[in-house]
């Protein structure tokens, strides 16, 4: 069991590595990154800061009221919590939800390139925890989060 | 296997939501198969894009975290009527997905 997860772990960090390597060199700017393949390093980050850094290259963002998160302030059933985020502010180049305390934090993420800023999906979420819509605005970082219950169990509190 | 998708159209005032849902276990990759003790390998959706007309409006990537048979949806503005909306898909198998519609 404990080799079998280290198997896995270093697997997954040799390919983070490659990437890392590929994107820190100067051969693949993050923004090609994100539009070109799938940003690997980002779900691998365990930490809200990390996967943040690894999605947008940066990770200073600030607390915005312009983002709208719908979602349910508790969850029955934390295998499928929909949440949807509307966002008003210019320019909007990415939608990105991170679920802080998930075995990897972002779990989605969207690029735009011409619909409006507004994105829905149903997430997993392992227990209750904050979930933080991050937002690239012309260029800059906003955030905005919402602490969702998660009853485990099915009894619905 | 070709995976049922389905993509759904809506108004929504003045914008278009566009709603695909895809019938797709999204393993995670960290469950245990209960008879024989080995890890379920991970099987989820990695990209999907959305295109109006020919042209992509979104681009968006899923990690292990988003829900089994996932229901995802984005907005376009302007979106006339009898335009034509495709939405495709990759997972990490190399599986792929599409579908179409019209608003």
């Amino acid at each position: 069991m404990n080799r079998l997860k280290r198997r896995t772990f270093l697997k997954g960090s040799l390919a983070t590595g490659a990437l890392a390597i590929a994107a820190g060199s100067g051969l693949l700017r993050p923004t090609e990154v994100l539009a070109a393949s799938w940003p690997k390093d980002a779900f691998a980050g365990k930490d809200l800061q990390s996967a943040i850094q690894a999605l947008f290259g940066s990770s200073d963002t600030q607390d915005s009221n312009a983002i709208d998160i719908k979602a349910p302030l508790q969850a029955e059933n934390g295998a499928v919590v929909p949440v949807s985020a509307t966002v008003s502010l210019p320019d909007v180049e990415g939608i990105g939800i991170f679920v802080e305390k998930n075995p990897s934090t972002l779990a989605t993420a969207v690029s735009l390139s011409g619909a409006s800023a507004y994105y829905s999906a149903r997430i997993k979420m392992g227990k209750t925890s904050p979930v933080h819509v991050v937002v690239k605005s012309k260029g800059k970082l906003y955030s905005a989060k919402k602490t969702i219950k998660v009853t485990v169990g099915g009894c619905g509190g | 296997m070709a995976r049922l998708t389905k993509v759904k159209t809506r108004p929504k005032g003045n914008e278009t939501e566009i709603l695909v849902l895809v019938n797709h276990p999204m393993e995670t990759g960290n469950r245990v198969d209960k008879k024989t003790k080995e890890k379920i390998p991970a099987h989820f959706i990695q990209k999907m894009t959305f295109k109006v007309n020919g042209k992509q409006v979104a681009e968006a990537d899923l990690g292990t975290a988003v829900s089994q048979n996932p229901l995802i949806g984005v907005r376009v503005k302007n979106a006339k009527k009898g335009a034509k909306v495709e939405v495709s898909w990759t997972d990490n198998k190399g599986e792929q997905g599409s579908a179409n519609a019209t608003v």
